[in-house]
Parts: structure tokens; C-alpha cells; sequence
């Protein structure tokens, strides 16, 4: 290695290694750039004094801020439970027969039930309250258990022949391939769609009002106290083509819903009731 | 600059440069890895966990051989819109028994760390089978085979006892019993309080339908537990940590 020596051209000292004749100049750094790296590491020991970083045996330090995420989180929930404690005070206390629909809090539970029912009920009734096979429509006027704010906020705390809510609604339609013959079931198919204008004394008619009828009713408009559908509209929530109901008349359906009153706050469950109400169907 | 001039020596001796190289990663590593098995405030202790049961341990396989982990974690981050949306932030206690943990942040599907019990069994059935029955809008593939793979669990004890070797505590009741716990998860008629007691809070049901135990089983059984064994109504976890 050949000693540094100064290039005449430049002024500026080489690093004194030369190959074929080629020299590098020493160009140090620009002295920003130096004292910039200089104020990041003094940073870096300033961050790791404020905020939690350095591991001791069994432990770490804490950070002189005190600073955690856990922490972070809890004050923000905090603190938008702080801002919305009037109205949250007000809805939990408010009689839901009576809440009026043009008041602000209703307006207030209607925009946080759109929430709730967004992030819990759209993945079974749809994001738009649609519903699906076997998940019923929320925006029509057709209630299995009843359709009031009240009834809602029934279904949606207690929840609907689940194991978890001793409260649940409950009913069992019974398995009917295990009473009536296959050419029976056939015939009640074939009477089904002739409810709204029937002949009772038709084949179907007998066998509907002998096996059907005490939960569905003598017209067969279906019975809200035990969940028994109306079976003279044209709404069918399992489907309406004769496998479906070959299916459901043979097998019975067993619809369950889990009993939000266990995951969802009180004011929670009253907003998201609030809001299906307002969807257009409620009574 | 005399002791800055020395890194010369270094950089002109490539084994020199090797070995120092490989003693300040050392160093690094040491520093960042090593507290990590002695920090006591790591993993927090939680009542309520539990190694998996035998159907949720073969319904995790089957989570994680098709890939379910690609597109939905199981890690709900302390942020104030996840916790609003899946319910109560992850604790580490809680993914204690995964081998390997699914945690992540790339929410394609929803996260999934506290499915359990939010669907009905039938709502899982149906939406494995046909995603868009339920949800329209979902970019989920069907998984509608789960239904005519069947599983037999004879190996199922062994799939438990590798567990313990990574350090799962199953027990050696549980290990010995690991068959019929397996069976009679899927068997709502079946004498099912022993494997309830050996395994709380795990839901028993017929989950496909059929007679015939599947992997469809396995997958709803798992899911359905996902999440379910930290009571947080009793439970308060400590802000500072």
C-alpha cells in the first residue's frame, strides 16, 4: 500500500491505493449528511428512553413517556365513548315503543345500528338486509316473530333456537317424512300455492288442516308466537320449488340465530333493532 | 481518527471480515432474541386456554392445508376499528398451543380470530359450500369438497402426541382418549361429557349433516371455537403491557 499523498489537480489527499495507474480520491462525506446521521442516532438513544425498547432479564423498560398500545387503544375507545355517553345513556334508557322516529336519538341509533348490522348481521341477512336461503329478508314486512322494535330487540339479544341464551326463541316444526306418506306430501305441495283462495275440502285441504294448521293456522297465516311462517304470501324463505319444500316438509327447517345480547353491547343490540325497524318493514 | 483507520485491516482480510461480521450479528441477535424466553410480560397468564381438541386439532390442519391462512389471520390488532369490528384485541396467550401461529395483517377475508360462535353451524356449512349464497359480494372459493373427504382419526393421537413434542401439553388422558374425543365431537347423540370435560367449551354437533365424520366437521368444529375460551367478562387484561 502506497502512502497517501495529495493530487495535485484537486488539492485533495488520495485513500493510497493505486491500480494500473488509477488513484481514489478521499472525498469525505458532505458535512450535512455527516451531522445528519449524527442527529439520527442521538434520536434513536433519545426514542428508546421515551418508549419502550430496551429488554432487562425478565422484563423491559417502559419508556419514560409511559406509552403502550394497549393503552392507546383503551384511551381512544375512551374517548369516543365519552363523546357519545349522552346520547348511549339515552337510548339504554329510553322505552323502544315509545322511541319516536323523528327525534335525534333515533336518528343517532338508526346511523350506529347501520354499523353493527354492517360488521354482525350482513354476513347471514346481506349487506343490504336482503337476506338469503334460509336467512329472512330484513326490508319487508313479513316477521316470523314479530315486527315491532321491541320484538326485533327480542330476536336480536336473545337470538333464535341457539344453545348459548337460555331466553332464545324457540319452536321445532316436527320432521313430517316421518308421518305423512311421500304421495301426501306431494298432494300439501300441490295445495300450498291455493292457500290465499283454498278448497278445504280437497285432499291437501284435510291433510293441511289436520297436520299444519295448529301452527300455521287455520288459513295457514302462520303464527308469530311460535315463528310459524304465513304460508299464504309469496314469500318462502327456504324456497318455494317442490324439492325446497319437499325438503322442508319431510326434514323441517331449523333456522339459528346467536343471542347478540352476549356479544353485543345494550345499546348496541337497541341500535342495530332501531335500525332494522327503520329498514322499511317495521311495525 | 487512529482506531477508525484500523477497519483496513478488516476489509482487506476477507476471513477476518467474516468472523467479526458473524459476531456483531451474533451480538444483534442475542440482544433481540435471547429476553425473548426469559421476558415474563411475553405471554401474560389467561384462565380459560386449552390445547386444541382432537377434531379442532385435525379441522387446523385442514385450515391450514388449503390455505385459509392466505387470505384470513388470526390476529385482531389493538386498533379501535378492529376491536369495534372482531371483538376484543388478540392476546398472545391465546395462540399459545398453534403450531404454527396464523397471525398477520393482510386482510383479504376477515380476520378470524374470534369466529367461534358468531355463525350458526349451519351458516358455516353453507358458506364453505357455497360462499355466495350467504355473502354475494364474498371472492371466496368453494369448498364443498370438505363434504366427501371423509376422516377416520386413527391417527389422530399421533398428530397429538408430535404436539406435545413441540411442547403442547396435551396430557397422556387426553392422548389415550384422543380417538374417541375425536369421534364423539361429531356425535351430538354420542356420550360426549367426558371429552367436554377433558376439552371446555367445545361444541359439540353433527356440523355437515352426515352421517359420515368429515373434514367438513373438523373445519366447522375448529371454527367454531376460535376465539371462545377467553372469558373477557372476567378478565381484564393490563393496559401498560
Amino acid at each position: 500500500m502506497d502512502e497517501p499523498r495529495v493530487d495535485e489537480l484537486t488539492g485533495r489527499p488520495t485513500m493510497g491505493h493505486e491500480f494500473d495507474g488509477i488513484e481514489e480520491l478521499n472525498t469525505p462525506m458532505p458535512r450535512w449528511w455527516l451531522w445528519t446521521f449524527y442527529l439520527t442516532i442521538i434520536w434513536g438513544i433519545g426514542y428508546t428512553i421515551a418508549f419502550p425498547a430496551w429488554p432487562t432479564i425478565s422484563g423491559a423498560t417502559a419508556g419514560l413517556l409511559g406509552y403502550s398500545t394497549r393503552g392507546e387503544v383503551s384511551a381512544d375507545i375512551a374517548a369516543h365513548e365519552a363523546a357519545n355517553a349522552a346520547l348511549v345513556t339515552e337510548l339504554n334508557a329510553v322505552d323502544l315503543a315509545a322511541l319516536d322516529a323523528q327525534s335525534d336519538l333515533h336518528r343517532y341509533a338508526v346511523a350506529r345500528g347501520a354499523s353493527v348490522f354492517r360488521a354482525q348481521c350482513s354476513q347471514c341477512h346481506g349487506s343490504g338486509a336482503a337476506g338469503a336461503i334460509g336467512y329472512p329478508n330484513l326490508l319487508d314486512n313479513d316477521w316470523l316473530w314479530g315486527g315491532s322494535l321491541e320484538e326485533i330487540a327480542y330476536s336480536v339479544r336473545h337470538g333464535i333456537r341457539n344453545e348459548t341464551d337460555f331466553d332464545a326463541r324457540y319452536s321445532e316444526m316436527p320432521a313430517f317424512g316421518d308421518i305423512l306418506a311421500r304421495e301426501e306430501i306431494e298432494t300439501l305441495i300441490e295445495f300450498l300455492p291455493t292457500l290465499a283462495d283454498a278448497d278445504w275440502d280437497s285432499a291437501g285441504g284435510v291433510l293441511f288442516t289436520d297436520n299444519c294448521a295448529a301452527c300455521h293456522g287455520d288459513q295457514g297465516l302462520g303464527d308469530r308466537s311460535l315463528g310459524a311462517p304465513n304460508l299464504a304470501d309469496a314469500i318462502w324463505l327456504y324456497g318455494s320449488d317442490d324439492e325446497s319444500l319437499t325438503e322442508t316438509i319431510a326434514n323441517a327447517r331449523f333456522g339459528v340465530m346467536p343471542a347478540w345480547g352476549q356479544r353485543l353491547t345494550e345499546e348496541d343490540v337497541r341500535a342495530v333493532s332501531a335500525y332494522v325497524h327503520a329498514l322499511g318493514g317495521g311495525e | 481518527m487512529a482506531l477508525i483507520d484500523k477497519h483496513v485491516i478488516l476489509e482487506r482480510s476477507p476471513t477476518l471480515l467474516l468472523a467479526f461480521s458473524l459476531s456483531v450479528v451474533t451480538i444483534g441477535g442475542i440482544v433481540e432474541i435471547a429476553p425473548l424466553f426469559w421476558l415474563e410480560n411475553t405471554i401474560e397468564e389467561v384462565e380459560g386456554m386449552r390445547p386444541y381438541s382432537p377434531l379442532e386439532l385435525a379441522g387446523r390442519d385442514i385450515y391450514i392445508r388449503d390455505g385459509c391462512y392466505v387470505c384470513h389471520s388470526q390476529m385482531i390488532r389493538p386498533m379501535r376499528d378492529e376491536v369495534e369490528r372482531y371483538g376484543h384485541y388478540s392476546l398472545a396467550a391465546e395462540s399459545m398451543y398453534d403450531h404454527p401461529f396464523q397471525w398477520g395483517s393482510k386482510r383479504t377475508g376477515p380476520d378470524l380470530a374470534r369466529v367461534g360462535g358468531r355463525y350458526s353451524d349451519d351458516w358455516h356449512l353453507v358458506h364453505l359450500i357455497d360462499p355466495q349464497s350467504v355473502v354475494p359480494e364474498s371472492i371466496m372459493p368453494s369448498y364443498a369438497f370438505l363434504m366427501e373427504a371423509s376422516l377416520s382419526g386413527e391417527r389422530i393421537g399421533d398428530l397429538m402426541s408430535t404436539h406435545r413434542f413441540v411442547g403442547v401439553p396435551y396430557t397422556d388422558e387426553q392422548i389415550d382418549n384422543a380417538y374417541q374425543d375425536f369421534r364423539v365431537q361429531a356425535d351430538p347423540d354420542g356420550d360426549w361429557d367426558d371429552m367436554v370435560e377433558r376439552y371446555p367449551n367445545a361444541v359439540v354437533g353433527n356440523f355437515d349433516g352426515q352421517d359420515e365424520l368429515t373434514e367438513m366437521d373438523a373445519l366447522i368444529a375448529y371454527l367454531q371455537m376460535m376465539g371462545t375460551l377467553v372469558d373477557f367478562s372476567t378478565f381484564v387484561p393490563d393496559d401498560s403491557r
